[in-house]
Formats: C-alpha cells, structure tokens, sequence
C-alpha cells in the first residue's frame, strides 16, 4: 500500500513537469498552428544558463528568474527571426525548422558547457517528507514542483480570459484576419505568445533538472513524454494539458514500479493509443465538425 | 456561361499553348516502359558507379540505397497522402529484426528474406493505419512519434528472443563464386541494396502515376470531395500507410544485409526525425525528391565530418561542430527552398527554360510564349 502510494505521488511530481512542457507546446500550437519541436532545446540552453549563474552567484532564485528571462526572450527571438517566414507555409516545413533548431541548440550547449551531463540544484530539499516512521517518495522539491506548475497554469489562464492582452491574444490566435481588422497587432501577439511558452517551458527545465541531470540530451525523453500529455489532453485546450500530464506522469509510474522501466515507453505508447481511439482529438477537445 | 462553354474554356486553358520544344531524349509516355526503361538506365549508371568505387564508397552506395527505400515509402504517406509519421524508424525495425531472425536463426535465403521483411513490416502497417486513418495532423504526429520510441523498447524487455541493446548479429551475404575469389563483399552488398532499390522504384512509380497515386492525392487534398467522388477515404489512408510501411520494413532488412546487425542503437527516435527531415528536404511530393533525401542523409555527416576535421578547434567544439552544422543545414533549406531540393531544381530548370525560350523567340523576332 505504501509503495502505491509512493509511485501515486511520485506520478503526480513527474506528471506536472509533463504538464508544463505540454502547456507551452499547445500555447505554441494555438498561436502558430505549429509543434515545436525546438522546445526542448530552449529549456535545456535556459537551465545551462541557470547552473552558470548559481555556479557564479550562489544564489538559486537568482539563477530561477534569470533562466526564466532568458526564455521568454530566446522564445521571442526564435519566432521573430525563425519562424515567421515559414508561418502559414506547409505545416512540415516549420516542424522541419524547430527540428533544425533543436539540433542547433543541443549542438551549441555541448560547445559551450561540454557534453557530459552534471547536477543541477534542487529549490528544496530532496528527501521526502516522513509521516510516522515511513518516508514517503515525496520531498519539498516535489511539492514546489506541482505548486509552481499549478499556479503557472492559473496565472496563464487568468492573463488569457481576465485581461486585455490575453483577449488580444486569444483573437489573434483564433482569427488574425479580424483581429487585425480591429486593430490587433497579431504579429506582435504571436511573437507574445511564443515567449511566455518558452517561459514555461524553461520553468518545466528548473523543475525537472535535480532529477534528470543537466545535458544537452537528458531533456529529450521530458519533451516526447510532454508531447505526448499535450496530445493526451487536447493540444487545444491548457486544462487537457494539466490532466494530461497526470494521467501520463500516473500511468509511467505505475508501469515502472510494477512491470519494470523498460516498458515506460510501450506503456505510453499504449495509453495514448486507447484515448485516442476513443477521442482522436485528445480528452478536452469539443468535436468540432470539419470544415467542408 | 453554358457548361460546354465552360469546359471548352478550361480545355483550351489547360492545352499547352504550343508544342513542346523536342527534347534529344525522349522517354516513353506509357507508364511501365516508361519506369522500366529509366530504372535500367539508373541501374546500369549505379553498376558502373559500383565498379569504379572503393569498398568505403560502396558501401555508402548501398546505404544511401535502403535509405531512398525507406524515404520513398515515407514519400508515399506523407507527400502523396498527406499523413505525418514520426514513426518510420519503429518500422524499419520491424523489417530489420524480421530478417536478422530470419537469417541468424531460420537460415533462410536472402531473397525469401527480404520479402518477408517487407510482408511483415506491412501486415504491422495494416494495424498502424487504421488507427493512423483516425488521427489528424498533430495527433497523428504525436502517436506515431510515441511509436517510435516506443516499440524498440520491446528489443530490451524480451533479450531472449532480440539479443536486448546487444541486438542480433548475422553473417553479411556471400558473394557467388563466379564472381571471383577477390570480388569485394561491399560491392556485392551495394548491389543487392541497388537491385532492391531498383525493384522498388518501378513498383513506387508506377503506383504514384496510376490509379491509387490520383486517389492518394485526392485525399491528400480534399477529404470530403474525395469522399464525395466515391472514394472510401479511411480504406485509401490505411493502404497508403501498408506500402509506405512495407518500403521501410524493405529497408530495414536490407540494412540487416548491409550493416549485419539489427540492433536498437540504430532505430532511435533520431532515425524517425532523420527520416522525415530526409523526405521534406529533398522535396515532398516526387520520387526524386526521396533521391535527393537519401543523398543528403548519407553525404551531409560525412561532409560535416569533414569540415569539422579541416578545422583546428578545440574538443568541444568540433565534437558538436558536425550536428551545428545540420541544424543550420536544415533551418537554411527550409528558409531559402520551401519546396525542399526537388522543388528549387525544378524551379531553376523552368527558370532556365524560360531564358531559353526568351533567348529563341527574341532571335526570331518574336513575343516569347507566356507562361500559363
């Protein structure tokens, strides 16, 4: 019994570092209509710059808002200089240039910080919390972890419906054209919109780094497995994201402390394909009736 | 406007509006004599090429061969049908591990083999299309990707039956004696893989200029039209998913022939990228465009290689120099040639066709034809 309870809790930590790569992507994939595929580099590159400034400073919530900057401008950048032009283009070619910048980007984090992989800080401490003489798998890291994604998904869904510029955001998302027409700088908005995803994701890199280490590689499995929760939950919809990253982060932990870690990736195979079959637009998504 | 009006109208607008300049050759306008006739010419070109190089170099030859393989497949799916997959590796493993077994275990014979790669590769196809009929664009992309990652990881779980991250290792092919004691084992290779390559083109090309190539299109372009001209759309997905998947399990087997292992090194989620990346570079949507993709995924690492060796820099930075340089690579094609290699050659030829016409109208003291 306690050992469920340990895989549940331990579901739940890795499940909302799921969630917050899912939010950003589908933030991404409701702005441009594209899968960016370059997000896991963006995060790696922000939490290397994250460990330099810890490793210079001392200070761990220096080197947290830093990386956390740092994305939101690597992410405007990106969409400004990189994707604009293949904006509204053939929807593979875009995939094909967020590919090349994550190739990029990891080729860039092995020239500057070396290819093998080190420790990163954790905000808290790792060892987990005792209740009577057993010690659960669940430290204050891990409830920083599902406190800090939750209040990010809140505060984004606070800034999308309660304040201008979500509005300004959401229209630019749902229908340029018009938007543009009221006056909306849909350009402006869309590059908006890329930086506070990569935003999210570069706290998805903080969160997740104690635990995977610090490479230009580890974070690969975290953007596949985020990909997949995004998909899991509806690419189109932030609360599909959140539940999709626990049911992944659930499932992924139950398989690997019951059946063995070798099957992890067969086993979210599995998963996504039976909601799929069920839902092929992911859990959230209303049926929407094609376009004719 | 009466319809007749009409369509003669659109007739006279489609109708060139002159001959076209004789060419000095001309292939066959019939479909199969047509495609046989340039496989032959390819074959006896890739022959010679063979014969003149060194083993290293027939070796990329044949690799650059189950590469055009897997490529034209995934050309099939996704530039002809209009369906993603980020999951052609996990099939190519399926090819792959069906021939080392059948090799290293069954000891059958080499041509048996590869058919029944490529057969069981699509009999997988068959259940991976009918969910793929199902799924849209991201969704799609999201579970063949879950695929590819997903499916190799059965090769670690049972290392009884796959051999586990050791894979399986087979004995490579022996060349017939006839052809001498000192006929190198890579050329022999090169040839099964080019022969193969061969077989699959023709049978490719004449598929995407016949009746199920205009189907796949017209699904590609407009399900509910397509649906609405009669075509059963889920029924033309799933076929299409089967011939792509049996090209890469083709492709796998002949990688087992070539490499003489099958292991899940080689089936990584970065072949599944590297695979599509191949497919949208070369340009999507022709046969010609998987060639150019085969090209680039065989020379592009050896050219980085290379120009990261020719450089004095320090072990870092020339240890990721060759990825830097594929990344740009990728971003740099896709920003200056959004139709991929095929489609800026094809731009440039029309561009010099143009010029010439120009140059020849000009010297007759005509308007040059406008292009329509």
């Amino acid at each position: 019994m306690s050992r469920f309870l340990d895989l549940t809790l331990n579901g739940v930590s890795a499940g909302m570092i799921y969630a917050a790569v899912a939010l950003s992507l589908g933030m991404i994939w409701r702005a441009t209509r594209i899968v960016n595929f370059a997000q896991g580099g963006m995060f790696m590159v922000t939490t290397f710059i994250a460990s330099s400034v810890i490793a210079s400073s001392g200070s761990y919530w220096l080197g947290f808002v830093v990386a956390l900057v740092c994305g939101f401008v690597i992410g405007a950048i990106v969409e400004r200089v990189l994707i604009r032009p293949v904006e509204g283009g053939p929807p593979l070619n875009a995939v094909i240039v967020t590919l090349g910048l994550l190739i990029l980007l990891q080729a860039l984090a092995g020239m500057i910080w070396g290819g093998t992989p080190r420790s990163f800080p954790p905000a808290f401490s790792i060892r987990g919390y005792v209740v009577g003489w057993h010690h659960l798998g669940f430290s204050p890291q891990d409830l920083f972890t599902v406190v800090a994604v939750l209040a990010v998904a809140a505060l984004l869904w606070a800034l999308f419906q309660h304040t201008e510029a979500g509005l300004r955001l959401r229209a630019s998302a749902f229908a340029p054209m018009v938007a543009r027409l009221q006056g909306v700088r849909v350009g402006r908005m869309l590059t908006l919109g890329w930086a506070l995803a990569a935003l999210v994701g570069s706290l998805a890199g903080l969160l997740v780094a104690p635990s995977v280490f610090l490479g230009p590689n580890n974070f690969d499995p975290i953007l596949v497995f985020g990909f997949t929760a995004a998909v899991l939950g509806g690419l189109d919809s932030p609360p599909g994201a959140v539940v999709g990253g626990l049911i992944l982060g659930l499932c992924l932990s139950y398989v690997a402390g019951y059946a063995g870690s070798a099957l992890v990736t067969l086993a979210s195979l599995v998963v996504l394909i039976a909601v799929l079959m069920v839902r092929p637009s992911g859990l959230f998504t209303r049926a929407r009736v094609r376009r004719v | 406007m009466s319809t007749r009006e009409r369509t003669r109208a659109v007739r006279a607008a489609e109708a060139p509006a002159e001959a076209p300049p004789p060419r000095v050759l001309r292939l066959p306008q019939w479909t199969l004599p047509r495609n046989l006739s340039l496989a032959a010419a390819i074959g006896v070109a890739l022959w010679l090429l063979s014969l003149a190089f060194t083993p290293f170099n027939d070796l990329r030859l044949a690799t650059g061969a189950y590469y055009f393989v897997a490529l034209a497949g995934l050309m099939v799916l996704t530039g002809l049908n209009g369906q993603i997959s980020l999951g052609h590796g996990a099939l190519m493993a399926v090819g792959a591990y069906t021939a080392a077994l059948l090799i290293g275990r069954e000891h059958w014979p080499l041509v048996p083999v590869l058919v029944a790669a490529t057969v069981v590769a699509g009999l997988v196809g068959i259940a991976v299309g009918a969910v793929a009929a199902r799924l849209r664009g991201p969704y799609l992309a999201g579970a063949t990707l879950a695929l590819a990652v997903g499916l190799p990881s059965l090769a670690d779980r049972y290392p009884g039956a796959f051999g586990g991250e050791n894979g399986l290792v087979v004995p490579p092919p022996t060349p017939p004696a006839s052809l001498g004691d000192t006929f190198p084992l890579e050329r022999w290779q090169s040839w099964i893989a080019c022969l193969a390559a061969l077989i699959a083109f023709v049978l490719l090309a004449n598929l995407v200029r016949g009746r199920y190539g205009r189907s796949f299109r017209a699904v590609r372009d407009d399900e509910v039209a397509a649906q609405l001209a009669g075509l059963d759309v889920a029924r033309m997905q799933v076929f299409a998913f089967i011939v792509s998947a049996a090209c890469a399990g083709l492709a796998g087997g002949l990688l087992v022939v070539v490499t003489s292992l099958a292991a899940p090194g080689a089936f990584t989620l970065s072949l599944s990228l590297a695979l599509l990346t191949g497919v949208v570079l070369g340009g999507l949507g022709s046969l010609a465009g998987a060639v150019w993709g085969a090209i680039v995924l065989v020379l592009l690492p050896t050219w980085t290689n290379d120009v990261a060796d020719s450089l004095s820099l320090s072990g870092d930075v020339k240890a990721n120099l060759p990825l830097a340089l594929y990344g740009i690579f990728l971003i740099a094609v896709m920003l200056a040639a959004p139709g991929g290699i095929q489609g800026a050659v094809r731009a440039s030829t029309a561009w010099g066709r143009r010029r010439l016409n120009g140059a020849q109208s000009a010297a007759q003291g005509k308007r040059a034809p406008s292009e329509e």
